[in-house]
């Protein structure tokens, strides 16, 4: 075990993932020498060597692109792309190429190998292109799956999942817990499962669910609400797509409520998709409706963040609300 | 630190690159004699027969399913013709191994690598032997067998998949290479300028071939770009580029041949630009009578690529009026028989529909199937080619 911030456990598990299998590779843009923007790539290209880690040419679209074709070939890349915010121009080569490589070939040839990674997310005041959290979008294509972890210990596990994942992985990192705090992580290969929420907390009257970095925010509101007697079951979906729905079912069963919180704006968010699901399985159960506690339909702002994002006030309010109905 | 060593002047100058004119390179006449002072490549007659019987196979092939697809026996198809030797020429010249990355017009391609006319009828029809499964539309073909990437519509997607392809050939090395496929509209997308750039600066052996062939659906060449063809833009990159006739099989031939030396050898990335024209419609969709005239056509027909290496096969008496009889005899009737079995042939099973999606079918989506198989088990006559599929299971 070391302590690690999750920038740290992150470019351990690449170096991990690289020095036990020749076929991984990390690029991007600054990915080089730099380490990334964020260094989350630091010391690689001096450990595995220009052709195993390296800058890229500025463009989304080539590096996702060129990742598909090294992954069709049998190589391991994880391509960087350096803001979530900046993966449109990639969108086509992700949603159109990724998602359907092996359904299109029908298994001839697959792109499974892939991993992307890509920080989204706010709270660092950066305005309306280093802020936002695109996980809505790509959960409405099959054959990719979307993972967003919550400290260190599950970057290292969950990334180091993904990149053993036999199907292409957007994996999302919180940027704005990349220093925020040190975790004990192992040292060794550990995978975390794809597809498997965790249940961090056990409760009685009320289910919250989130991911990333708005697990920090839901910590803070249980908190609170707790003080008010509340009893509250916290669970961390971990991968969007595909989610697991068991496990949260399970959880409303015994609580009959659920608050449901992201950063991404409301309409279309990944929260409607929970709420939807969640009345149909547990609608005999539910004693109250399921809330949503997101980021607003505007643009992520620049000064105003705070009052933009679904901060720990909210999510409380919304368990207030949701227990007194 | 910039990498521009460059003269520096007192006054604005502005340039526009028209002083960089790129040959044409060409060996072989309509005649089927060699230019003077050209010298056919190094090619033996069975690997000249395997070319020309792809090239037959193909325009054979093409003809008879436009035809299938006039009969409403077919939904869409898209020919080749006008281009065999673009295509095959330049798959001829490739190692078995390398990997082909095609656009869509590329059948040749891969008759050229062994596909047999059963495998092609298979995934024309999506029946249950059709590799992809009966997923996509008629001319998406794919083999891994015979390296030969499976189709996507996406325009230009495969071109940086190409690139990267080929680089992870090139860590393995194996002396392996990626050509992909591409027609002169296809190289406006922002894929093909992410794709050439990327493997100049990563020194990759691919090679990037460009069948400008006049027109992208309906929209000419000379709407397409404002510079001289896609070959100057190689320029940009710093990557090797040769233009060809690309209606002259020994030309393309030998071009790709050396590109390939350039690729594998000394891991440049090569630019390849075919000037031919696509005699047929884009697609069995598209009527070119409405953007261009039967004059125009009529000159790319007397320039009929395949008649050309005929001439020159029977120049060198490896081809008889009595060979040409036979074969078109032989193809048309393997065609006609071979439509009618893949026809018969059962759909793809009803499980295929959540398969490959993933690795593992995941269980929102098998619930999702379950539901469908109950619903098909209630309406049996209205899924009639699925109910048999849907029985068992909950």
């Amino acid at each position: 075990m070391t302590k690690m911030n999750m920038l740290q456990a992150i470019n351990n598990a690449l170096d991990t993932a690289m020095a036990e299998d020749e076929r991984v590779l990390c690029f991007g843009e600054d990915v080089g020498v730099f380490g990334g923007v964020f260094r989350a790539t630091s010391n690689l290209q001096q450990k595995y060597g220009k052709a195993r880690c390296f800058n890229t040419p500025l463009v989304e679209q080539g590096i996702i692109g060129f990742a598909n074709g090294l992954a069709a070939q049998g190589s391991v890349p994880v391509a960087e792309i350096q803001f979530a915010d900046y993966i449109f121009p990639a969108f086509d080569q992700i949603v159109n190429e990724s998602a359907k490589f092996r359904y299109r070939s029908g298994n001839l040839f697959n792109v499974g190998g892939l991993t992307i990674r890509a920080p989204y997310g706010g709270g660092i005041a950066g305005g309306l292109y280093h802020s936002q959290s695109p996980e809505a979008y790509f959960a409405h294509t099959p054959g990719l799956k979307i993972v967003v972890p919550r400290n260190p210990h599950q970057a290292k596990g969950l990334l180091l999942g993904a990149i053993h994942d036999s199907n292409p992985t957007l994996f999302f990192e919180p940027k704005r817990l990349y220093r925020a705090s040190v975790g004990e992580v192992p040292d060794e290969d550990y995978r975390l499962p794809l597809g498997e929420a965790e249940v961090l907390k056990e409760g009685t009257d009320v289910t919250l669910l989130g991911w990333g970095a708005q697990m920090e925010v839901i910590e803070k509101a249980v908190e609170a609400a707790e003080k008010d007697g509340i009893s509250c079951e916290v669970i961390d979906l971990r991968t969007i797509l595909p989610w697991d729905v068991e496990t949260v079912a399970n959880s409303v069963f015994k609580t009959g409520r659920l608050v449901v919180t992201h950063e991404a704006p409301l309409t279309g968010g990944f929260a409607g998709e929970i709420a939807a699901t969640i009345q149909e399985r547990c609608f005999l159960y539910l004693e109250s409706p399921i809330a949503r506690v997101t980021g607003m339909d505007t643009p992520f702002p620049l000064v105003l963040e705070k009052e933009h994002l679904p901060n720990h006030l909210k999510v409380y309010e919304a368990i207030r609300a949701s227990v007194e109905f | 630190m910039t990498t521009t060593k460059s003269k520096v002047v007192y006054s604005p100058v502005f340039t526009d690159g028209a002083e960089f004119r790129i040959p044409t390179f060409k060996l072989l006449k309509q005649d089927g004699k060699l230019y003077k002072s050209a010298k056919a490549p190094d090619l033996d007659k069975d690997k000249a027969l395997r070319i020309y019987r792809a090239m037959v196979t193909t325009r054979i092939l093409d003809e008879r399913m436009l035809a299938a697809q006039r009969q409403g026996r077919l939904s869409f198809y898209m020919q080749c013709t006008g281009e065999e030797a673009a295509v095959i020429g330049s798959a001829a010249a490739l190692d078995d191994g390398d990997m082909i990355m095609a656009q869509y017009r590329e059948q040749g391609a891969l008759a050229y690598r062994g596909f047999t006319i059963d495998e092609f009828m298979n995934q024309l029809f999506g029946n249950e032997m059709d590799y992809g499964k009966g997923r996509q539309m008629p001319v998406h073909y794919g083999s891994s067998k015979l390296n030969y990437m499976t189709i996507s519509s996406p325009l230009a997607t495969q071109i940086p998949q190409a690139a990267g392809y080929a680089y992870g050939q090139k860590l393995r090395g194996e002396g392996l290479c990626t050509i992909t496929y591409f027609g002169e509209g296809a190289a406006s997308e922002g894929d093909f300028h992410a794709a050439l750039n990327m493997a100049a600066v990563h020194r990759v052996p691919v090679i990037f071939l460009c069948r400008n062939n006049g027109y992208a659906i309906s929209t000419p060449a000379a709407e397409q770009f404002a510079a001289d063809g896609v070959a100057p833009r190689a320029y940009g990159y710093k990557m090797d580029v040769i233009r060809v006739d690309g209606n002259d099989i020994l030309a393309m031939y030998q071009a790709t041949q050396e590109a390939r030396k350039l690729a594998v050898e000394h891991n440049r990335p090569v630019l390849i630009e075919a000037m031919s024209y696509r005699l047929a419609a884009h697609s069995s969709s598209d009527d070119p009578s409405g953007y261009r005239s039967k004059d125009e056509e009529a000159v790319w027909r007397e320039k009929d690529p395949i008649l050309r290496m005929r001439l020159w096969l029977e120049s060198k008496k490896w081809w008889s009026e009595d060979d040409e009889k036979q074969l078109q005899e032989n193809m048309r009737r393997e065609v006609l028989e071979t439509m009618k079995r893949a026809q018969k042939r059962p759909p793809p099973p009803l499980e295929t529909l959540v398969s490959d999606v993933y690795d593992e079918v995941p269980p929102a989506l098998a619930e999702q199937f379950d539901k469908l198989k109950a619903h098909i088990r209630r309406y049996p006559d209205e899924y009639p080619k699925s109910a048999e599929h849907a029985k068992g299971g909950a």
